[in-house]
């Protein structure tokens, strides 16, 4: 079973303080969304919301047909999965997947049926009569997984699955749960601070910030095309440069950067141009040159940071400081003048906020 | 390999344990000695004295009173122990900070203030029974160590372990119940011990509470000593000390002994 998961509106309070404000998201039928963000951001209190442990001063959640918005945590058939595990210490890890199945009744053979087999796929049906306190980090969050996967939900929700698990770990889980929930087709919900986790598994990717969505789209829509200047800085676009348009020859485009140099850039490559815009690049999209005739702009090369596969200046220029790198061929001294040029490839079009 | 322990810490921690034990050694001497008095080294060997507490009918009565007062006021202490240790645990973000010390303030006051309190306000200014006011006192006295021994296994109680529950369809009263409970089990029992023996034990607030023929044991043998000085008293203490040791022995082999010691 599987169902879309809507948030429409929801606003939420601690107390006086507002934490969420008119959140909307939908996430479709057997889709993966993550929630990515700092911590503060508001991306566990939305994941609180839909389990019901908090309530919305105001919007509707629903799962399907079904308004989940006043419902009791207990009647609302989500599987949760924790950050630190959250296996109840003293049953044993049969016990913990057959829980769920318990409070619904089912006869006892069943419950051990269905128990045993989800163990058998997350791999640790061996392990079925331990209790949680002999099981690694990775194990736990196998027996949490299936205790959530066991009950069928139609939405599974992550909150910070592998933050506890070490860094090759990590990478394997998110892999596994990954197949789980494409294999069962359930609807996701997956909150981490993680940009790389939540790139690699997700359909679309929610950044947050300050209890807002600051945009939701699939991973690579948000890593090539950031829709404002949070999400650019989050992805890595480190060099944010305001430009102002002085002349347009059909897809070309002059615009002067403050410190008055010119940058000419194709409306083809990077989209519609609007009069006043920044550019917004990765320190990868500015090519160093030390060519006097070279557009772009010109810089004052400040320190040389090695990254390993290039090294990385700091720079001053007109429109302020800019980060950028350079092949490791040619590296150049402190204090050199140069000239940056935008890779059209690595740059986004912002508007100015 | 062995550490060569210093002759001089040998003789501190011989003392210590002399200091300790002594007066337990002298009592089982002299509740044992054939004399109408208390005497150690005991002359003569006999169980008389223990006899003598039975056929005591005030030490009947108070045994009885003790054990009930006790049974009573400890379970009270964790009928509201438990829920405020909890809901103190559980909502500690949201609640003042202050809440928590409130719960824990009679520890504080002096006993003797808390029994004179109770006489005047309860048992003289409500007219309620004495044995009643009795029960209210020591529940008074020992619902702060409930409170704070249960709150500090919840301290190390992950939440989200019964948010885990709920989420699985546990109804939330049934998963404190099945969940919640079971994890600060030895909390519970620790409690249970500590208020036990804390109202076992009270000569303060009993001392204002007991009225005419109802009285605990510690009262019954403050007065005891004040007429006679027979071995009796030392055959009580015993018999107290024996119970002691047998609740520890249940405690440690159950749970061991660190529970108390959290």
């Amino acid at each position: 079973m599987t169902l879309p998961l809507s948030l429409d509106s929801v606003t939420a309070h601690y107390g006086k303080v507002k934490v969420l404000e008119d959140l909307s998201i939908h996430v479709g039928a057997g889709e993966l969304v993550s929630l990515l963000g700092a911590s503060g951001c508001g991306k566990t209190t939305t994941l609180r919301l839909v389990a019901g442990f908090l309530q919305p001063t105001s919007g509707t959640i629903r799962l399907g047909d079904k308004d989940l918005t006043r419902l009791p945590a207990h009647g609302r058939d989500i599987g949760l999965v924790f950050q630190n595990y959250a296996l109840f210490p003293h049953l044993s890890v049969q016990q913990n997947v057959g829980f769920g199945l318990k409070q619904r009744n089912l006869p006892s053979a069943e419950q051990d049926r269905r128990a045993l087999q989800m163990l058998e796929r997350v791999g640790l049906a061996h392990l079925a009569q331990r209790l949680p306190a002999e099981l690694s980090g990775g194990q736990k969050q196998r027996v949490a997984l299936a205790r959530a996967l066991v009950i069928e939900p139609p939405l599974l929700m992550f909150d910070e699955p592998l933050s506890n698990l070490d860094a090759k770990l990590r990478v394997d889980m998110r892999v596994e749960i990954r197949e789980l929930q494409r294999a069962n087709g359930t609807t996701a919900l997956y909150v981490t601070h993680d940009q790389e986790e939540a790139f690699s598994i997700s359909d679309r990717v929610a950044i947050m910030n300050e209890g807002r969505i600051m945009q939701l789209d699939t991973p690579e829509t948000l890593y090539q095309r950031p829709a404002n200047s949070f999400v650019a800085r989050f992805v890595g676009f480190e060099n944010l440069i305001p430009l102002t348009v002085r002349d347009r020859s059909g897809d070309v485009v002059r615009a002067e950067a403050k410190g008055g140099a010119m940058l000419t850039l194709s409306q083809q490559r990077l989209g519609a141009i609007p009069d006043g815009f920044v550019l917004a690049t990765r320190p990868d999209g500015l090519i160093v040159s030390d060519d006097p005739t070279a557009e772009g702009l010109p810089a004052t090369l400040g320190l040389r940071t090695y990254l390993g596969r290039a090294y990385q200046y700091r720079c001053e220029t007109g429109t302020g400081h800019l980060v950028a790198n350079g092949s490791l061929a040619t590296p150049f001294k402190p204090a050199t003048q140069v000239t940056l040029t935008p890779n059209p490839d690595q740059c986004a079009i912002l508007a100015v906020e | 390999m062995t550490t060569r322990l210093h002759p001089l810490l040998i003789v501190l921690t011989a003392l210590v344990y002399v200091f300790l034990l002594g007066p337990l050694i002298i009592i089982f001497g002299a509740s044992v000695s054939d004399t109408t008095f208390l005497a150690f080294p005991p002359q003569g060997l006999t169980l008389h004295w223990f006899e003598n507490i039975w056929e005591i009918s005030a030490f009947r009565r108070t045994i009885v009173t003790s054990f009930q007062v006790a049974l009573l006021g400890t379970a009270f202490a964790l009928l509201i122990g438990i829920p405020a240790a909890y809901a103190l645990n559980r909502h500690r973000i949201q609640l003042p900070a202050w809440l928590s010390t409130l719960f824990v303030l009679p520890i504080l006051v002096p006993e003797i203030v808390i029994g004179f309190s109770l006489l005047r306000s309860v048992n003289v200014g409500l007219d309620v029974p004495v044995f009643t006011t009795l029960l209210i006192g020591h529940t008074l006295l020992v619902t702060p160590y409930a409170i704070r021994v249960i709150s500090a296994s919840l301290a190390s109680f992950d939440f989200s372990i019964e948010e885990a529950a709920i989420s699985l369809g546990s109804h939330p009263v049934k998963t404190f119940f099945t969940i919640v409970l079971p994890n600060v089990r030895s909390g519970v029992v620790a409690a249970f011990i500590l208020a036990f023996i804390t109202s076992i034990n009270d000569v303060s607030v009993s001392l204002f509470l007991t009225g005419p023929g109802i009285s605990t044991l510690p009262i019954q043998i403050l007065a005891h000593v004040e007429q006679f000085f027979d071995p009796t008293i030392a055959s009580v203490s015993v018999l107290l000390m024996v119970l002691t040791i047998i609740v520890m022995i249940i405690v440690e082999r159950t749970l061991g002994l660190t529970v108390i010691a959290k």
